[in-house]
């Protein structure tokens, strides 16, 4: 599914440069659920961006669904975004004047999907997530728990291979965060595979599998016993 | 792109993001649509003043000039100078026969008379004329008929009146055709009754009777008062001028440089410079216009670099979730060219509001300073043609500053 190689990345600082990724090697399967752990500067949002396509390695090789990603033109990239991935941020990231299910028709709305039927599929992932009756409010009409649905039902719509998450539950409280990952779990029974970046350990132990950065390196990867959230309440 | 410009979706975009935030829009838009609102404002004023100039000089021969006899003011072949010099209809006839682009030579001969009717009497101008002398200012007649060559050849005592003296002399709802005035004692049949025009060229007259009529009465023999000149449209009216006081000199014996001996009048070139003017005035009009819309284009395009800066985020989730650059540049162009549009046709329409105004308030009766002001639909079509132009090219700076940053750090802004 996912190959990374020996993946290099530095940021320039003044005259010096940052070393951030110092040759991450990592291997995700059709159906995993991981966590990326790591203190804030450890490289962990630098290694989604770069696995976004949002970003790009100083070297070594990305292979997403046996394609490797490598000098995209951003025409190409925000194909391949549109087409594999699909995106969960930590601040929801939804677009303010639009409504819930225009918000969830946008990436299939650069899909070139007709009105008609776009608006039929974000109305299905809507009701996916459970906000079906909310399909006609505005992101400030409606709660961050229920916000960060609507940008999951985003994420669905356009059907991509991998859902990267960006601290999906990290602005909200517990209750939220074990209602959205709970959420994020289904998504996973039904086959997706997710990459997630978190702090928080016991988010992190929902997930099937954690790999720990520390300084640009992987310290950690291991195969968890996922905690469902029945077991936790 | 022209699916996209047909596409429903296209402008359900442009809407949402123009009408998040209405009063930026609003205020966006105001350039431009004060510029289009001066540009139809002023051209349609400009054309009501060349409308109403052309109205008030529409029934004259405008290549025209006026010359006239005075006195001689160097001496020449044994006659002294300070001799008085009368034109004769042989000059005239000379001038039409002998200067190039000659179209009329009128010769007029002019008196002030006492004119009577029944106890009614005044002191008029009035005037020995040919049947052509219509033809160079036309006269619009209430009543009957201008002066003809048959008048002329017989010599009869017919005249033609205007509108005022039929007022001073006339009852009212009398009958004007076929009565009798007294001019010099003598008494002439009424034939016609003229409007005055609103403006006078040259002496004004009257009572316009026969010439030949004129040459009897008053016992001018072959002289006249004055000759009007017309030349054809494509000569210069100048050059008419010089070579016609030249022949004149040369026909009555005047020193080749006397500048004294004819005086003159040349229509023609005050006219010209009316009309000069006016074209002046007009291409001003343009200028200014043009100049503000451009302004405000620009005006529209610095608004929507700020709107990119600040929307900088949303375009950064629009590109994680997959729009090309491309995309992303279109939507700015087409906000950009939909708001000048907009602004533009609330530019016209409040113009063509302005313009009725105009109307209403200068635009009416004879006298009217602004008659019938307007653009035409050409214009109109022509300038929507250069604002969508400007509002494309304009757009692109925004657009491709909003493709500039990097999603990455676009969604990073907060």
């Amino acid at each position: 599914m996912l190959v990374i190689k020996e993946l290099h990345k530095s940021y320039p600082i003044g005259d010096s440069s940052l070393h951030v990724l110092k040759g991450i090697n990592l291997s995700v399967e059709e159906g995993e659920m991981v966590a990326i752990m790591g203190s804030s500067g450890s490289g962990k949002s630098t290694l989604l961006n770069i696995i976004g396509m949002l970003d790009e390695a100083d070297s070594g090789d990305y292979i997403l669904d046996g394609l490797p990603i490598k000098n995209l033109t951003e025409k190409k990239a925000a194909v391949y975004r549109n087409k594999f991935l699909g995106f969960i941020f930590q601040s929801f990231n939804l677009i303010n004047y639009k409504n819930a299910l225009e918000n969830v028709a946008l990436p299939l709305y650069y899909q070139g999907m007709k009105r008609k039927e776009r608006q039929e599929k974000a109305m299905f992932y809507l009701e996916k997530v459970g906000l079906k009756n909310w399909s006609h409010h505005l992101p400030k009409e409606l709660s961050g728990g229920q916000n960060q649905r609507v940008a999951i039902a985003r994420a669905l719509a356009a059907n991509p291979k991998l859902l990267l998450a960006d601290e999906p539950t990290g602005a909200m409280d517990s209750n939220t965060s074990y209602e959205i990952i709970t959420f994020i779990q289904q998504l996973n029974d039904e086959g997706k595979t997710i990459l997630m970046v978190t702090h928080e350990e016991d988010i992190a132990n929902m997930c099937k599998r954690i790999v720990r950065l520390r300084d640009g390196i992987i310290m950690e990867d291991k195969i968890i016993n996922q905690v469902r959230i029945e077991q936790h309440v | 792109m022209f699916r996209f410009l047909l596409d429903r979706d296209t402008w359900q975009e442009v809407y949402d993001s123009l009408s998040k935030n209405q009063l930026r829009t609003i205020i966006t838009m105001i350039g431009v649509w004060w510029g289009v609102l001066l540009l139809i404002g002023l051209l349609g004023s400009a054309r009501g003043m060349e409308n109403s100039f052309n109205r008030l000089f529409g029934d004259f021969a405008t290549n025209s000039v006026f010359i006239w006899g005075q006195s001689t003011s160097k001496p020449f072949k044994g006659f002294q100078e300070g001799r008085r010099v009368r034109l004769s209809l042989s000059d005239a006839k000379k001038v039409e026969e002998n200067i190039q682009g000659i179209d009329f030579v009128v010769p007029r001969n002019q008196n002030q008379s006492t004119v009577m009717r029944n106890f009614l009497s005044g002191s008029f101008n009035v005037a020995g004329d040919y049947p052509l002398l219509d033809d160079v200012q036309k006269k619009k007649l209430l009543f009957g008929r201008f002066i003809n060559q048959n008048d002329i050849e017989k010599s009869k005592k017919v005249a033609v009146i205007s509108e005022d003296i039929f007022k001073q002399l006339f009852e009212k709802k009398e009958e004007p055709i076929g009565a009798f005035i007294q001019i010099n004692g003598m008494n002439f049949t009424v034939i016609g009754v003229f409007e005055e025009s609103n403006i006078q060229m040259g002496p004004g007259s009257d009572i316009h009777i026969p010439f030949t009529t004129f040459q009897q009465i008053y016992n001018q023999g072959d002289k006249i008062g004055w000759i009007m000149v017309t030349g054809k449209p494509e000569y210069n009216i100048k050059q008419i001028e010089l070579d016609t006081k030249l022949l004149l000199r040369n026909l009555n014996n005047i020193h080749p440089k006397d500048a004294r001996a004819f005086g003159s009048f040349n229509l023609g070139e005050n006219f010209d410079k009316f009309t000069g003017f006016l074209t002046g005035m007009q291409f001003l009009t343009w200028f200014v216009g043009i100049a503000t819309l451009i302004a405000g284009v620009f005006a529209i395009g610095n608004i929507l670099l700020i709107t990119v800066k600040e929307r900088t985020k949303e375009i950064g989730v629009r590109r994680a979730l997959g729009a090309t650059p491309f995309e992303i540049k279109r939507q700015i162009v087409a906000e950009a060219v939909f708001l000048t549009l907009i602004a533009g046709i609330f530019g016209i329409i409040t113009g063509g509001w302005i313009l009725i105004l105009l109307d209403h308030f200068y635009g009416q009766g004879d006298d009217a300073t602004l008659v019938n002001a307007s653009v035409s639909i050409t214009i109109v079509f022509v300038a929507l043609l250069i604002l969508v132009a400007l509002g494309t090219l304009i757009g692109l700076i925004p657009a491709f500053k909003a493709t500039s940053v990097k999603p990455i750090e676009a969604l990073r802004e907060e």
